[in-house]
């Protein structure tokens, strides 16, 4: 289990995996990892696993 | 005739308090985007007394902007900063502004924004948020970064809250309604947002970090 925004998730996958799953766009996101910023060109290449801790900022357009 | 420095310093002193407004009076903060949320944070802060306000845009000012941005008809066609400026100085004549009248992006990002001790997100664009908000956590961890996310619509005022997200890294807005729905945005509900935003950089100047 992984926890997402403060939600257990069952996962395991990519940072960009787990964006799909969510439905979340990556180019409209900040990702966090266990308090930890997560450079954008590392969601590919970044594994999360059991016990992991997110925290994912999404962006809506206005202003 | 305008008031002299100290007179305005000492009326602004007497409402907030000595405290608060020595540590105004000393802070510079950056935003970036000066649309319907940076004018109107700007022009909070400039009435509250911080001391140097840095305005990032590139674009002018247009007919489409007056629902909401804190721009005059007359003004329509010129850049944004150099209107905005212009209205600062009416405002508080004594507060130090400095504009720059650029797109920001990863690579101006951090020159630009290395100098002040706040940073304002207030882009309309949300994959520009996203650039601004990972540049600014990645290359400028020693900052505090307020961003804006979710304003657009009529829906009830009181669903736009402050949330701290990281430890220098706030975030306002309702986190949900997209201006790319149609919902259009109102003046009222972007100005709530932007007062939450000005607030929070105001809170943080004055040592209160929790929302």
């Amino acid at each position: 289990m992984i926890t997402v925004n403060g939600e257990k998730l069952d996962f395991s996958g990519t940072v960009t995996e787990l964006l799909v799953v969510l439905g979340y766009g990556e180019k409209r996101v900040a990702v966090e990892l266990n308090e930890n910023i997560l450079p954008k060109a590392e969601y590919e290449n970044t594994s999360v696993s059991d016990g992991d801790k997110l925290e994912i900022v999404r962006f809506v357009g206005g202003g | 005739m305008i008031p002299s420095k100290e007179e305005m310093y000492n009326a602004l002193a007497e409402r907030h308090g000595v405290d608060f407004q020595k540590k105004v009076s000393s802070a510079s903060v950056t935003v970036c985007g000066i649309g319907g949320l940076g004018s109107n944070i700007s022009i909070s802060l400039a009435r509250a007394g911080v001391g140097k306000i840095h305005i990032i845009d590139f674009d002018r000012v247009d007919i489409s902007n007056l629902n909401r941005q804190q721009y005059f008809p007359e003004q329509l066609g010129m850049y944004k900063t150099d209107a905005l400026r212009e209205t600062l100085s009416r405002i508080a004549p004594y507060c130090e502004i400095t504009a720059d009248c650029v797109k920001l992006d990863e690579n101006n990002i951090p020159e630009l924004l290395k100098d002040c001790d706040i940073i304002c997100e207030a882009f309309d664009n949300a994959e520009a948020k996203a650039v601004l908000v990972n540049c600014v956590l990645e290359k400028l961890p020693e900052k505090y970064l307020v961003s804006g996310s979710g304003m657009a619509g009529i829906d009830s005022a009181n669903t736009i809250k402050t949330r701290r997200v990281m430890k220098k890294f706030y975030i306002c807005g309702d986190g949900e309604s997209d201006v790319a729905d149609g919902t259009g945005l109102y003046s009222s509900r972007v100005m709530v947002c932007a007062g939450h935003q000005a607030h929070t950089i105001l809170r943080i100047i004055s040592g209160k970090y929790d929302v």
